[in-house]
């Protein structure tokens, strides 16, 4: 049988669902939710990907590459966040991160 | 063909089964080493579409650094994650009403569109035949050419990146004794006395 654009596209719309369900679920740990922001944008990765392959623009892989770098680049930084917050108040709890809330 | 069709089935199956096991694993260990085996079923999926500098890109960026650092820092910081899966099975519904609806909005779509034939002179960068260029050359010619400015733009970013985390992170800790090179070089010979100790006497 045929593999299409659309095979693709599924996997990766299961992926990026998989991903908002992360979030829902794991309300408390800041750690799995930065994991489920990086689960989505590898669906975006392979929205992106198949969509060059299927139509034949090498764009769309040079666009997942910038989607690459910005995802480590925000993975580094949020995981120093959180170093810096754990060392401060000792948790990691999404509730407890409320001290500027006004 | 077959061939090509098994592997795409049992990358994306693997792929989908690890994701699900990445957010409602009780050990965020566990949760991490899922997150890789799902960027490694990915990158054979780039495998399948043509794309292998993006897979090889996935293995050694995400599964080399990004998965280690997740890693180092689930092991590193001491936190209680009992206390962390309260309000589990609370959000569950509304997280799997929210998923529901918007993986069923996602299949109507793509079951619904048909992709378009596209003239091959409207494409920005049309994709190389394999004999004249391979993946990672096309990509190259590509990035270092037309896409040049955002490459530098995204060296940027990971250079801020880098000095943001070591800021970030970095802290000058008070008490603790370490070398002063400064001092030990300005010491003069009449800092340091010798005491003449007669033999088998002691101090």
């Amino acid at each position: 049988m045929e593999i299409t654009l659309t095979h693709y596209l599924t996997v990766a719309a299961i992926l990026f669902t998989i991903g908002i369900f992360g979030i829902f679920l794991n309300r408390k740990n800041v750690i799995i939710i930065l994991m489920s922001v990086e689960l989505m944008l590898l669906a975006v990765n392979i929205n992106l990907v198949a969509f060059s392959h299927f139509l034949g623009d090498m764009v769309g892989q040079v666009f997942a590459m910038f989607v690459l770098t910005v995802a480590a680049a925000e993975a580094a930084i949020g995981l120093a966040i959180l170093v810096v917050y754990f060392r401060n108040r000792g948790s990691i709890a999404v509730e407890d991160i409320n001290m500027m809330n006004g | 063909m077959i061939v090509q069709a098994i592997a795409f089935w049992i990358f994306a199956i693997v792929a989908v089964i690890s994701g699900i096991l990445v957010v409602a694993n009780r050990n965020p260990v566990y949760s991490v080493l899922f997150l890789i085996l799902t960027f490694f079923n990915a990158a054979g999926l780039f495998v399948l579409m043509g794309a292998e500098f993006l897979a090889m890109m996935l293995v050694v960026v995400y599964v080399g650094a990004v998965a280690v650092l997740f890693l180092f820092v689930v092991m590193m910081l001491d936190i209680n994650f009992v206390a962390l899966r309260q309000g589990f099975v609370r959000y569950l519904p509304i997280g799997a009403i929210v998923g529901v609806i918007l993986i069923a909005e996602l299949i109507f779509i793509f079951g619904g569109w048909v992709a378009p034939k596209i003239d091959s002179g409207v494409l920005a960068a049309p994709t190389p035949a394999l004999e004249q260029a391979s993946n990672t050359q096309a990509l190259g010619q590509l990035l270092y050419t037309q896409y040049f400015y955002l490459f530098q733009a995204a060296g940027m970013i990971l250079l801020v990146a880098m000095i943001g985390a070591i800021v970030l992170t970095h802290r000058e800790r008070v008490g603790v004794r370490r070398q002063r090179i400064a001092t030990q070089l300005e010491r003069t010979r009449d800092s340091v006395e010798i005491k003449n100790v007669p033999t088998g006497s002691g101090v």
